[in-house]
Formats: structure tokens, C-alpha cells, sequence
């Protein structure tokens, strides 16, 4: 009987074993949301407030009901645009940090509708094919750099993020400025604004851009021989050369599609984020600044499929959404900064392959530990084991 | 431009050249042995703003020290991830950088100010009166520390160990060296670099803590290790070259004419960076095995 327990049991968890490996990505995911939300709990922790309560403020902020909801898919909706560039770059095997430069670009040139006059709805798309000539644009020489100069894109997208964001100000400062009001840009007119979906909060029709740009990345990375080439130049790019693809067509591709979803993500915050529909050049741009980064948290997290972005964009949305709520919360409120953090601390969990195997892992090098400590203890066997 | 100018400019640039310098030859090391660290510039960021609080609890010295404490725990962390976790070291640095900007952006709400928090006179490092005007002694362990690198690695039997672990890995461990360990130790010692890096903007240059007062450098500092080809040496005629050009934007900025909008001066060194690189690159080769984690057959 016992002889056929053993393999019963071990058959079943076998089974066990195969599901959770089968749900591997997302429990990963998961883990190290949770990993990141434990640091930022231990950081309030040690600052002296009280993370439970800082958290339910959070929860509640995020996904306590139907306007918080509207909050945090209004906030998700630049992030998964921004992730979308990463990602994409990542499955063509390169890092394109570039996305923050490329969204001021695309903002700043959407906010160039405010010149002209044309009738509604046209005016809107104009507005976006403005912002995704620009982000393209703006992506496209760091990829020829590479490309001809072999210039890494880590570098040369950095430059570009510091170089866009002094342009950025100079255009919002010196040429797009309001001259009633001299801290911000012109104002969109209402025929270039994404109508508001759910009245009285600012969750507009940006969202399902976003969405359509998330499915038709996924159609074009999963379902075109452009996007099978782009992932193949990704996993294995001397097979993918041997097999007649050619790798540098393949980055120009995935840099350029970067560049036009960043330059969206800049409009949607533009054209689609009441009450300002403008950038604060005066303020540095609080409202434009760090989209681009947070963006490459959510893509990790959404394991660079576009699928999965979208649901990534729901948890960091949220963050910042139920951030907002947080930092006025209580006698003794936590900072939106605090939301970084636990972005961050997500970002290095992701950072670690094979996450959930790191759990036995640590637990037998600590059972090792402590056995090398016992036999250290008694200096007879010392001898011996060394 | 007269005399005065162009020693003030050369002061300035010196100035400006210290984290840069410090920075980029911490992470040649950490190259060399194989580990490719992007998180250098959110490493500065949290130095400075910890040796600023060092300093301002102990005097400057003790705000150095924490700066490169810091920076070295958080390479330490950085290098577990990436060796004998096997983590995906581009991530690993994205994560650092996300994490800095919150950490200090947070921590500066802690002090008062929100963004802006000025470290008293009494608590930075004095600078020394020379014929050139105010300098800080620390630009001279930035002059000294490339030579002492470029010694280490080319001469001594650690540093071919370290090369070893870069290069080949493999034939690294056939030979008895523990690759993750050297990697570990070489990646923590380049961060406590980049750390005293951070501090000294904070608590010998600057004077203050703001959230984005690295503003780059980490990243210009990836540049001058491309620059240099993982020569110390040119690491630190690259930082120079660096730090001439923002030094050169400040100087601008102060003329009275105003020549050029201030935003466009302020690219400056993040234009020079990239003209650098694009022009530096194709006779450089860098380690056969940098940026992969090492994994026994």
C-alpha cells in the first residue's frame, strides 16, 4: 500500500506543480507585486506611519468604486501606451528607455492643434497623427545611431530623454505658451479633446486608443511576418540573420512602433486628461513627467505582451489613482512618492528569473546556513568537516 | 572670454568631472568582471541624498563614508541579483533607477521641502584655497583613482581574475576562481565608487540635495565606459571632457547677454555625450561575457 502512495502522491503533485508552473508568468507577477508592496510597507514602516492604513487609503482610492475606477483606467491609459514601447523593443531584444523623450515630443506636437481651427473629430486625429510623427521621429535616431554608429540604444535614448525634455520646455516656455498664463501651454480646443466617458471624472474615450493600440501590437507582433521577423531578431539574432531576416530593418521596425505609441501617450495626457488639457512647462511638467519610465515597470510586469500590459496598466494605474487618495489620507499621510518606490521595488523582484523557485532556494541555503553554523559551534567536528 | 573666465570654467569642469569619473571607473571595474550596471545613476541619487544626511549627522567625512556605504549596499544587492540569482541585469538597473527617484523624492518630503533640501556649510567638505580659486580636495582622488585601477587591472593577479571572469567565465572557473564571487565583489566595489560619486555633489560640490541632482550623470558616466574602451585612463579624460562641457553650460548660463536660451545650453552636455559615443564606438571591444549571468554547464 505504502509502495503505491508514493507514487500517487507524488503524481499529484506533479499535477500540482505543472498548473502553477503553468500560470508561472502571472504568479511571478504577482509575487513581485507583492514583493514590492511588503518594501514600501517596511519603508513606511521605518518612517513611522502606518502602512496597513496607508494601504487600505491606496485600495480604496483605486478600486473602491465606480469614480475610483474611472481614476485609475484614466491614469492606466498613457502607462500602457509607454509600455507598449518598451516592449516591443524588448521582444526585438533591445532596451529602449526612450519613451519618456519620445511622449514630450508627442505631447508637445499635440498641443500644436491649438494653432489652427478645424471641425471636431478630424481636428482630434489630426492632433494624434501630429504626436505619433513626433515620437516617431524622435525615436528614429537613437535606432540609426545603433544601427550605423552602434551607438547602445541604453545610452543614446537616455540623451534623448534629457535633450527632449529642455526642448520640450523651450517650446512650452518660449512658442506654445498661453499669454494670459504663462506657466502653461495653450489650451486644447474642445473639437481636438477625447470626450469624456463616465461625467465628472477624468476618464476619457483615450482609453480604448490605448486598448486598439495594445491588440493591434499584439496582431502585428504575433500575427504579421514583420512582428514573427521582429521576434525572432529578439530571441536569437545570428539564427535570425541565418534564416534571411534582416535584423536591422527589424529595429528601425520595432523603434518606429515604439516611437508612435509613446507619441500617443503623450497626447492621450493632453487631449484626454481634464481639467487642463495643456502641459505646465512652469512646473517642469508634473503632469507628462515619469509616464515614460513607470510605463517600462508595467510592461515588465505585463510581461512585455500586450495582453498582459493592459492588465499590468489596471495594478500601476491603480497605484497612482489610489496614491492620490493616499497622500491626503489620515492624520499622517504618506507621500505619492512612496507609490515610486513600490514601482521600483516590483521592477528588481521582476528583475530575478524563475522568482517562485527562489523560495525553496532561499530556504535550503538558510537550512545549509544554519547547519554550517551548529557544526562551526562544536570545534571538535570543525576539524573534521574541514 | 578672458583669464578669469577660463579659470573658472576649468574650475568648474574639474568640479564637474569628479562623479562622472568616479562613476564611470567604479562601473570599468564592474565591467571588466562582467556585470553591466545601468542603475548608476539612481546609485548617485540615493548617496547624495544619504551622505547628506551623514554628513549633516557627523561631520563630511562620515557623509562620504555613507555615500559609499550606500552605493555599495546597493551594488551588493545588485550583484546577489545578478550572479547567483541569474537576474536580467538591464532590469535589475531600470529597477534601481525607479526606486532612487522615488527613495530621494520621498525622503526630501520627509525633511520639509518637498524637492529641495540645502546641506549646511558646516557639515561639507572644506574646499581648499589654491591660486585656481576654491577647490575640493576630492577631485584629487578622482585624478588618483583611474591610476590606481588601471594598475590594479593591468598589473596585478587580481586583476586578471577579474578579466578572467569577464572574459570567459568558463575557463575562469576551470581555473578555480569563483566567478559569481569576484563578479559579487567587483560590481559592489564600482557602486561604492559611484556612491562616493553621489556624496561628494551633495556634500562637497553642490551643497544641496534635489531630486534630480544627478540629472544624467549616471548615464554619462555609461557613456564615458564606452568612451574609454574600460581604459581607467581615458575614463578619466572622458569624465573631463564631460564635465568641461557642463561646466562650459553653467558658464554660459551666467553671461549677462544671454546669448542662447538657457534650455538649449542646458542639452549641451547631453548632445557632446552623444557625438562622443557615436564617434568613440567600433574600435572598442568589451568583454565576451558582459551583461550575461554565469551559469555552470
Amino acid at each position: 500500500m505504502s509502495e503505491q502512495a508514493g507514487p500517487t502522491q507524488s503524481r499529484l503533485l506533479r499535477g500540482v506543480h505543472r498548473t502553477v508552473t503553468g500560470l508561472h508568468p502571472a504568479l511571478e507577477s504577482m509575487l513581485a507585486a507583492l514583493i514590492g508592496l511588503l518594501v514600501g510597507a517596511a519603508l513606511m514602516y521605518m518612517w513611522g506611519f502606518n502602512p496597513w492604513k496607508a494601504y487600505w487609503a491606496l485600495l480604496r482610492g483605486a478600486y473602491g468604486g465606480s469614480y475610483e475606477w474611472a481614476s485609475t483606467l484614466a491614469r492606466a491609459t498613457p502607462l500602457i501606451l509607454t509600455a507598449l514601447t518598451f516592449s516591443v523593443c524588448v521582444r526585438a531584444g533591445m532596451f529602449n528607455i526612450g519613451a519618456e523623450g519620445q511622449m514630450f515630443m508627442g505631447a508637445m506636437a499635440a498641443i500644436c492643434v491649438a494653432l489652427f481651427k478645424m471641425p471636431p473629430g478630424i481636428h482630434l486625429i489630426v492632433g494624434l497623427l501630429f504626436a505619433l510623427i513626433a515620437g516617431a521621429a524622435w525615436s528614429i535616431v537613437p535606432a540609426v545611431l545603433k544601427i550605423t554608429r552602434g551607438v547602445s540604444e541604453v545610452i543614446s535614448t537616455i540623451m534623448f530623454n534629457w535633450i527632449a525634455r529642455w526642448l520640450a520646455l523651450y517650446i512650452a516656455i518660449f512658442i506654445l505658451v498661453d499669454p494670459s498664463r504663462a506657466e502653461k501651454t495653450l489650451t486644447i480646443p474642445v473639437s481636438a479633446r477625447f470626450p469624456i466617458l463616465v461625467r465628472g471624472t477624468d476618464f476619457s474615450y483615450s482609453f480604448f486608443l490605448a486598448i486598439f493600440a495594445a491588440l493591434v501590437l499584439y496582431f502585428v507582433l504575433w500575427h504579421t511576418t514583420m512582428g514573427y521577423e521582429v521576434r525572432a531578431a529578439g530571441l536569437n539574432p545570428t539564427a535570425a540573420r541565418y534564416g534571411g531576416i534582416r535584423n536591422k530593418r527589424t529595429m528601425i521596425v520595432s523603434f518606429l512602433l515604439g516611437g508612435i505609441t509613446a507619441g500617443l501617450a503623450g497626447a492621450t495626457v493632453v487631449m484626454g486628461m481634464p481639467p487642463s488639457y495643456a502641459a505646465f512647462g512652469g512646473g517642469a511638467f508634473p503632469e507628462l513627467t515619469n509616464i515614460g519610465f513607470d510605463g517600462m515597470a508595467v510592461a515588465m510586469v505585463g510581461r512585455n505582451h500586450p495582453i498582459g500590459i493592459i492588465v499590468a496598466s489596471v495594478l500601476f494605474g491603480g497605484l497612482n489613482a489610489g496614491g492620490r487618495v493616499m497622500q491626503f489620507y489620515g492624520s499622517n499621510p504618506v507621500p505619492l512618492e512612496m507609490v515610486r518606490i513600490v514601482m521600483g521595488a516590483i521592477v528588481l523582484a521582476m528583475s530575478i528569473p524563475e522568482l517562485i523557485r527562489l523560495v525553496p532556494a532561499i530556504k535550503s541555503q538558510g537550512e545549509r546556513l544554519i547547519a554550517t553554523l551548529r557544526r562551526h559551534g562544536r570545534p571538535a567536528s570543525k576539524e573534521g568537516s574541514a | 572670454m578672458n583669464w578669469i573666465d577660463l579659470v573658472s570654467l576649468l574650475r568648474i569642469a574639474l568640479h564637474a568631472m569628479v562623479p562622472i569619473t568616479l562613476t564611470a571607473v567604479g562601473e570599468i571595474v564592474g565591467e571588466t568582471a562582467g556585470l553591466f550596471n545601468i542603475g548608476l545613476e539612481g546609485i548617485l541619487l540615493i548617496s547624495a541624498f544619504a551622505g547628506a544626511l551623514g554628513a549633516e549627522a557627523g561631520g563630511p567625512v562620515v557623509g562620504l563614508l555613507v555615500g559609499m556605504g550606500v552605493g555599495a549596499a546597493i551594488g551588493l544587492v545588485f550583484a546577489v541579483i545578478n550572479t547567483y540569482w541569474k537576474g536580467t541585469q538591464m532590469i535589475t538597473g531600470i529597477g534601481i533607477n525607479l526606486f532612487a527617484m522615488g527613495l530621494v523624492a520621498f525622503g526630501l518630503i520627509q525633511l520639509g521641502a518637498p524637492g529641495f533640501h540645502a546641506v549646511p556649510r558646516a557639515a561639507q567638505v572644506i574646499k581648499w584655497k589654491t591660486a585656481m580659486g576654491a577647490m575640493s580636495p576630492i577631485i584629487l582622488i578622482a585624478l588618483a583613482m583611474p591610476f590606481l585601477i588601471h594598475w590594479f587591472i593591468k598589473r596585478t593577479r587580481a586583476g586578471l581574475i577579474l578579466k578572467a571572469a569577464g572574459e570567459m567565465p568558463e575557463a575562469a572557473d576551470v581555473a578555480g576562481i569563483n566567478v559569481n564571487k569576484v563578479r559579487l565583489l567587483a560590481a559592489t566595489f564600482g557602486a561604492a565608487l559611484a556612491g562616493l560619486g553621489g556624496a561628494y555633489m551633495s556634500v562637497a560640490w553642490i551643497g544641496s540635495v534635489t531630486k534630480d541632482l544627478s540629472a544624467g550623470r549616471g548615464f554619462i558616466a555609461l557613456a564615458t565606459v564606452v568612451f574609454s574602451g574600460l581604459n581607467p585612463l581615458l575614463a578619466l579624460l572622458g569624465g573631463f571632457i564631460f564635465g568641461f562641457f557642463q561646466g562650459l553650460a553653467e558658464w554660459v548660463k551666467t553671461l549677462p547677454s544671454k546669448p542662447i536660451p538657457s534650455q538649449f545650453v542646458s542639452m549641451l552636455p547631453y548632445i557632446v555625450t552623444l557625438l562622443v559615443v557615436s564617434g568613440a564606438i567600433g574600435r572598442v571591444r568589451f568583454p565576451k561575457a558582459l551583461g550575461e549571468p554565469y551559469k555552470r554547464e
